[in-house]
């Protein structure tokens, strides 16, 4: 089937998309350029003296195994991110387009978290989890759990998985329920009077027909945790025990915003930025083509 | 628009345009005391402007240390940097580093014709601002030194003598075990490890955190802080902490609210929680020396400062800048230095500060305010002066990751205190790079 849109002259199109594009160029291209043009000098904090050191801040961070340790702790941390948080809030949408009575209820009270700034969830959590005081820890060591974030690397990378995921879920949630309303009923009923049972109608036709959503939700969380995640891990963890929670972009924001080494922090977020490019490439080239739209 | 909402909107734009007939120069002061230290530097900027008409002092709370920091240098950047910056004291050798960005408080004063002797500045403040050629970099404002705070009420629960705080490392094991027997889950904790458990450690001791007088000396300075002496005590604190003597409590500054809450019978923390602990604890508080050990020769010496200082922004108006100098005469006066150290636990700025405070007999009234300042006058020594060190945050924080190790009984005392020297070391080489010219 041929999808392409047709246009007289050369010059419309291009006109049609330049507000974006000159969006784009503003606040996307502009400031990669920045961090690349940054990533190459070394400056004092205050900017006064600039030097050009060539690729010395990127040799500098591929010689720390702290850093390199923090590509595995990425991966953790994005992977169960996206998991979970693209699991429960399947789940929990399923649950919510089938109630009826005080629909709108729900539906607002999940959508709730996506308001709250990460940084606050992140103190929210760490809070329940305080020990001995916190909710959920007091709860925990009623039951003979031992709660210790500060010192137990598991325990500290749940919390700001934990608090990661909160955040996130309400915006999965719209879009699987957005997914679940537009699929047709007639479908739906024709499996039913087929004699399938409830489990393999999910299995058969829900699920294959949210796989676009499905799939757009999971580079929208792979992104959110690769990037919009360092004020959890701040407010939470500081990056410790240790390094064990210190994933990618919290070094950026730490080395950039608290330990004022632009060059360093820069070189990150070039680095960063490779990533996410390859493994969007990746995703859409390769991913992409089981799924069906 | 309501008439309510237009009267509001009404009296605002009168407000905003009614101030500046007066012609005052204004003074913007950026600063990170919250809660009841920011009452206290409200009221100081209040009072100096109720004291002279000339100058307007405005203070503003910019958050942390560190987010106070980042914003004046995004400022800096974008041209309108405040005109004074309240930076903590591991920002000291960023700030001596970044020449153009600064103007000496030396300097300052005299430009504002202000008479001022460095000489009456509290000697052990006063020289960790102090550039080698004896020029005054900021002006000292919050100092604060570790201190040993304890809970009376829990020493008597447990049958400890109230009024002996322990003084000794070993006496310190011995009371948190009592203190745990008595049923105390939390009996020993530490605020800032490095500064308390490192930093003041080694000076306290009279040894070298690092190499050439703990950074006084140069850029070239190394980290020099895993001697037998620092892997003993810290090998001591892992040890409390498996026995459930010593409980860690986070990073920075988390252990203080452990401490108010009284959750924690003792702790080694800054001398300024002083306001806060006889503002809200709810229980009998007192203050001790910073813990030795007694069989090293020297000890205990003198404790390292911390707290911030007041730095003085490059690129203003010559009249601005007299303002400055007339605020900072202002705040060392006797009678205003020893109001702001009596209020809140920070250090006198100056001697005449101390005297008065001591004649008042505030120290009689209050015993243990006084501990603080006995740790920092004794005489320092080369090794003692305090410890300024470039990319001093990240040290910190490296130091802070290789203890969590010790803590939770993954690494050897010595193993993580070579890590932490050979990590931290990296850094000062490149802060030593970038500073060279």
């Amino acid at each position: 089937m041929e999808k392409r849109v047709r246009f007289k002259s050369a010059w419309l199109p291009w006109l049609l998309i330049a507000p974006q594009m000159a969006i784009v160029l503003v606040f996307f291209f502009w400031p990669a350029a920045q961090a690349l043009y940054q990533s190459v000098l070394q400056e004092d904090a205050f900017g006064t003296s600039r030097e050009f050191v060539g690729l010395a801040n990127f040799e500098r961070l591929f010689s720390d195994p702290g850093y390199l340790a923090s590509f595995r702790i990425t991966a953790l941390f994005s992977a169960l991110v996206a998991v979970i948080g693209i699991s429960v809030a399947l789940v929990l949408a399923v649950m919510a387009n089938r109630v009826v009575r005080g629909a709108t209820v729900y539906k607002t009270l999940l959508i709730w978290p996506y308001a709250v700034a990460p940084v606050v969830a992140g103190v929210l959590w760490l809070m329940m989890f305080a020990s001995p005081w916190g909710v959920v820890s007091y709860a925990l060591q009623a039951m003979g759990f031992q709660w210790n974030h500060l010192l137990n690397p598991n325990h500290a990378m749940a919390l700001i998985v934990i608090a990661a995921v909160w955040k996130q879920i309400s915006y999965n949630f719209l879009f699987f329920l957005a997914g679940l309303q537009s699929i047709p009923n007639a479908v739906i009923e024709a499996a039913t009077i087929d004699g399938a049972s409830p489990w393999r109608r999910f299995w058969t036709i829900v699920f294959p027909l949210l796989s676009p959503t499905t799939f757009f939700l999971l580079v929208m969380n792979v992104i959110y945790a690769f990037f919009d995640t360092f004020a959890i891990v701040d407010a939470a963890t500081h990056g410790g025990p240790g390094k064990d929670t210190a994933i990618l972009v919290y070094k950026v924001y730490y080395d950039g915003f608290k330990a004022l080494d632009m060059g360093g922090s820069a070189a990150q977020s070039v680095v960063l930025m490779a990533i996410v490019i390859v493994l969007t490439v990746f995703q859409f080239r390769f991913v992409e083509k089981k799924v069906q739209y | 628009m309501s008439i309510r909402r237009f009267a509001l909107a009404a009296t605002a734009v009168a407000a905003f345009t009614a101030l500046p007939a007066h012609a005052q120069t204004e003074i913007q002061w950026w600063h990170s005391m919250g809660g009841a230290l920011g009452e206290w530097v409200n009221d100081l900027a209040k009072e100096f402007n109720a004291s002279q008409s000339a100058y307007k002092v405005t203070p503003t709370f910019k958050g942390s240390y560190n987010e106070s920091m980042t914003a004046a240098i995004a400022a800096f950047r974008a041209g309108n940097a405040p005109h004074i910056l309240q930076v903590f004291e591991v920002g000291t050798a960023t700030m001596m580093a970044s020449k153009g960005a600064i103007k000496p408080v030396g300097e300052v004063m005299k430009q504002a014709g202000v008479p001022f002797d460095p000489g009456a500045y509290v000697p052990a403040v006063a020289g960790y601002y102090t550039a080698p050629n004896g020029q005054m970099l900021s002006f000292p404002f919050n100092s604060s030194t570790p201190v040993f705070h304890y809970n009376k009420d829990a020493f008597k629960a447990a049958g400890l003598d109230p009024e002996k705080p322990p003084t000794t490392w070993p006496e310190v094991a011995s009371a948190a075990a009592k203190l745990k027997a008595a049923g105390h889950k939390c009996p020993f904790t530490t605020s800032w490890i490095s500064w308390t458990q490192l930093e003041s450690f080694s000076a306290w001791h009279n040894v070298l955190f690092s190499s050439q007088n703990n950074g006084f000396g140069g850029l070239g300075t190394r980290l020099q802080f895993n001697t037998p002496l620092h892997v003993r005590h810290i090998e001591n604190l892992g040890n409390m902490a498996k026995q459930g003597l010593f409980v860690y409590k986070g990073r920075g500054n988390a252990a203080d609210a452990t401490f108010v809450s009284g959750e924690c019978a003792m702790m080694t923390g800054s001398s300024a929680l002083y306001g806060n602990v006889t503002r809200n604890g709810k229980f009998a508080y007192g203050i001790g020396t910073l813990p030795y050990y007694p069989d090293v020769p020297g000890a205990p010496q003198n404790t390292v400062i911390g707290g911030a200082s007041l730095w003085v922004m490059a690129g203003k108006k010559p009249d601005e800048y007299k303002g400055i100098g007339q605020f900072f005469a202002y705040l060392s006066q006797p009678e205003v230095a020893a109001k702001s150290h009596q209020r809140t636990g920070y250090l006198p700025v100056t001697k005449a500060a101390f005297e008065l405070t001591d004649k008042s007999g505030f120290y009689k009234k209050n015993p243990g305010t006084d501990v603080s300042v006995t740790q920092m006058i004794r005489k320092t020594t080369d090794k003692s002066r305090g410890v300024r060190l470039g990319n001093f945050v990240q040290i910190r924080t490296i130091i802070d990751e290789e203890m969590e190790g010790v803590w939770g009984g993954k690494k050897g005392a010595k193993e993580a205190l070579d890590a932490a020297v050979q990590r931290g070391n990296e850094q000062l080489e490149r802060f030593q790079k970038a500073n060279r010219g």
